[in-house]
């Protein structure tokens, strides 16, 4: 887009036509607000970090021992990046032209305007981390297991973006379709003698079939009422599941679920191993290497389909029905078989990620799919912002990886969920990445504010 | 639609209690027919037994006062109510024939190629200028992507209907001067640009009739003017017919080539412009009359329909 466009989009381009404009960029304010915010550092950090308590031996009270130090080097620290971020961040101030005069405007949020380049520039970072990360030297058993977790959750997230975010329809028993995945590779497997590979698809494609066969009942309830269906849904699954036990297990779960083989080479000591195979020596960390590839493989190809599919007239019109769904019907647009493909796909990709978890942990009971991992999904996907892929992978990594930090304060770790809720829900009403990248554009794309963009009410 | 012919339907001996029905060239090949249409909500009967047509390759309104029933007619129209009785019969240039009143709503715009604007705007606001134009061509997409599956893999076959598509949109964003802001969410525009991209969008799905319901309102006397043109522009050089709802006379007295006056539900009077605007029923019920002649009027439909 050249200068034609609407002046406050481009005043870069404009400025190559017009005089410049004055200079705004305030120094003496910043500099006095970056003074304030170092003074509010000093005010907290003195008493916190300056002064220490120490216990002096033999019970003979408590001595305070000043740390002035570290209180300046967090002063410096804050004044110097509320500077920088004041000056060049922030931008306090936009020019905007207006005929041969500039107009001042106060710059907005710097996060919200150039969070949809995140996606472009983190995107492919992420991906490169993921890719090499088995082999850094940090990741010992413990981080690989956790990221295994993180990725399950990340393709999860997608999973129901696909429904909540894109197509607007409230799910809040999604766990049924993870389920629905798990349980058909465990029972399959038990039954039929069926391997991984052979019961991936059918694991998807039975989730999908319950995604329809929730959608059905479902279509015509709107909002609060469909999340309320879905909740219940969510539930009668978990229910059966507990106690159909000739068929299921019942709470004992299914246990003894085979573990996947490298194009039929297991993961076994023995010759004909996968060491063996590669002349390699045996490690256990070879299977959780391969399943870590395994389920970034399967994540990855969520988002692949998931953004081919916006890019097509299903996914547009799952975006058409979030803002308007009578509009949509005006247009011709069949408004069942547009939810109904949403709750299949969505569903489908649940029931990979449910699949996958059963031959990850090679034990499964109806314990795993309660309403708290349904609740964990949906927050993931809200918290990252509706519609965003990376918002997702943002929120997972957050909320997994915290969850498991803060592990040792077992009592505390709900509560610092909720608080983080609220914080983000106050911060940024919207989720992380609130903005939507066009499907399609003739110029350049250019995001959308979240502000705009529906939500979704059935 | 001559003048000697709507002064002659406008004669005092015309404002008799019997409705005049004005014949008119709609009559004869009417892309959609009315008939015996009635709405009931409850106790209340919102349209009664109305029939009327329209003409092929006509602009036809339907006015009248506040609650005459003119959006439920249109809502019927459309499949978004099912008529408590009534016969809606849509015949297509090609011949097909769709009744409207079996259908369900979709099927009415995807099939019967039955568009329609809404009085309050629902554009996807969040959606660009451009998606909103592609939305519109789902069908037709959708099969050109084989079900998505074609789309998925990329195949040729989608990307050369997708960019046919992206050329009829761009066809239209021209059309409504609105192709510098193509990739601007809908919910930007100013009100009167928002307007008309409804009624791009709704062409976009290449529609046979056009229903607008209230295009003009809110919009200034150059925006009105140009409205009018596109309305024109439309029937002219697309052969839609064009079925419009309206408040603002001058855009009804301009453009309509057949006007439908409702009043509580009835038809009240039917006819060109000329025809209408001199009928005593729509006078008294809708446009009001000069100080000078209202008793003069009134007593002409006091005693006509006595």
């Amino acid at each position: 887009m050249t200068s034609e466009t609407a002046p406050d989009s481009a005043p870069e381009n404009a400025a190559k036509h017009k005089p410049a404009p004055p200079q705004t960029r305030d120094l003496a304010a910043s500099l006095k607000d970056a003074g304030l915010a170092a003074l509010i550092t000093f005010a907290l950090a003195a008493p916190i970090m300056g002064l220490h308590t120490m216990s002096l031996p033999g019970g003979g009270g408590l001595a305070i021992v000043p740390n002035w130090a570290s209180v300046f080097i967090s002063v410096v620290v804050v004044f110097v990046g509320r500077l920088l971020l004041d000056l060049f961040v922030w931008r306090r101030v936009v020019q905007i032209p207006i005929g041969d005069k500039w107009f001042r405007r106060p710059g907005g949020m710097p996060f919200a305007r150039h969070a949809h380049r995140l996606g472009g520039v983190a995107g492919p970072l992420l991906l490169g981390f993921t890719i090499i990360m088995p082999f850094l030297p940090f990741s010992d058993r413990y981080i690989m297991d956790l990221s295994i977790l993180v990725l399950t959750y990340v393709m999860l997230g997608w999973g129901l973006n696909i429904v909540v975010g894109l197509a607007g329809l409230l799910d809040l028993g999604y766990v049924a379709f993870y389920a629905v995945g798990a349980y058909s590779y465990a029972l399959l497997a038990q039954y039929f003698d069926l391997g991984f590979w052979v019961c991936l698809p059918l694991a998807g494609i039975l989730a999908a079939f319950w995604g329809l066969l929730l959608g059905f009942p479902v279509l015509r309830l709107r909002g609060d009422y469909l999340a309320i269906v879905t909740l219940a849904f969510g539930e009668i699954i978990r229910i059966v599941l507990l106690n159909w036990y000739q068929f299921t297990g019942g709470p004992d779960g299914i246990s003894g679920i085979p573990r996947p083989s490298f194009f039929g080479l297991e993961f076994s000591r023995g010759d004909d191993g996968f060491a063996a195979f590669f002349g390699l020596d045996y490690s256990p960390m070879h299977r959780i290497i391969f399943l870590y590839y395994l389920i970034l493989i399967l994540a990855l190809i969520t988002n692949f389909v998931t953004m081919r599919l916006r890019r097509l007239p299903v996914g547009r019109a799952w975006e058409a029905l979030r803002e308007d769904e009578i509009a949509c019907r005006s247009l011709g647009i069949n408004t069942t078989n547009t939810k109904l493909t949403a709750f299949a796909i969505g569903a489908m990709f649940g029931g990979f990620a449910g699949s996958f978890f059963a031959t990850r942990q090679g034990f499964i009971s109806p314990e795993s799919f309660t309403f708290i991992e349904s609740a964990l999904i949906l927050a993931i996907v809200v918290l990252g912002g509706l519609g965003s892929q990376i918002g997702v992978v943002i929120a997972a990594v957050v909320m997994i990886g915290g969850f498991e930090y803060f592990r040792e304060f077992e009592q505390y770790r709900m509560l610092i969920f909720g608080l983080a809720m609220v914080v983000i829900m106050v911060w940024r009403p919207r989720g992380l990445i609130a903005t939507r990248e066009p499907s399609i554009a003739l110029g350049k794309r250019k995001a959308i504010s979240g502000d705009l963009v529906g939500e979704g009410h059935g | 639609m001559s003048l000697s012919q709507s002064q002659t339907a406008a004669t005092p001996e015309a404002a008799t209690s019997e409705i005049v029905a004005q014949p008119g060239p709609w009559d004869d090949d009417p892309v959609l027919k009315v008939e015996h249409l009635t709405m009931r909500f409850g106790g209340l009967v919102a349209v009664d037994d109305l029939g009327f047509c329209v003409g092929r390759g006509d602009i036809s309104a339907i006015i009248g006062p506040n609650g005459a029933g003119k959006t439920t007619v249109f809502n019927c129209l459309t499949g978004f109510y099912k008529p408590t009785e009534g016969m809606l019969t849509m015949t297509q240039a090609g011949g097909g024939q769709y009744l409207l009143e079996r259908m369900p709503d979709f099927q009415i715009s995807a099939h019967a190629k039955v568009a329609r604007t809404f009085q309050n705007i629902r554009l996807f606001g969040g959606m660009t200028v451009l998606e909103n134009l592609m939305v519109a061509q789902h069908n037709p997409l959708m099969l050109a992507s084989y079900f998505t599956f074609g789309g998925i893999l990329g195949l040729k076959h989608f990307r050369t209907a997708e960019n046919g598509a992206v050329d009829r949109a761009k066809y239209w964003l021209e059309r409504i001067r609105l192709l510098e802001r193509a990739d601007d969410p809908a919910a930007d525009l100013p009100y009167g640009a928002q307007r008309r991209l409804e009624i791009a969008r709704a062409m976009c799905t290449e529609p046979e009739l056009l229903c607008l319901d209230e295009p003009a309102a809110g919009l200034n006397p150059r925006e009105t003017a140009e409205l009018n043109e596109l309305l024109r522009f439309i029937r002219d050089e697309h052969g839609t017919s064009v079925l419009l709802i309206e408040h603002d006379m001058t855009v009804v007295m301009e453009i309509s080539d057949h006007i439908i006056v409702l009043d509580y539900g009835q038809k009240i009077s039917d006819g060109t412009p000329d025809h209408v605007r001199n009928d005593p029923h729509v006078i008294a019920a809708y446009l009001g009359v000069e100080d000078e002649e209202v008793d003069e009027v009134e007593r002409e439909v006091e005693t006509g329909e006595a």
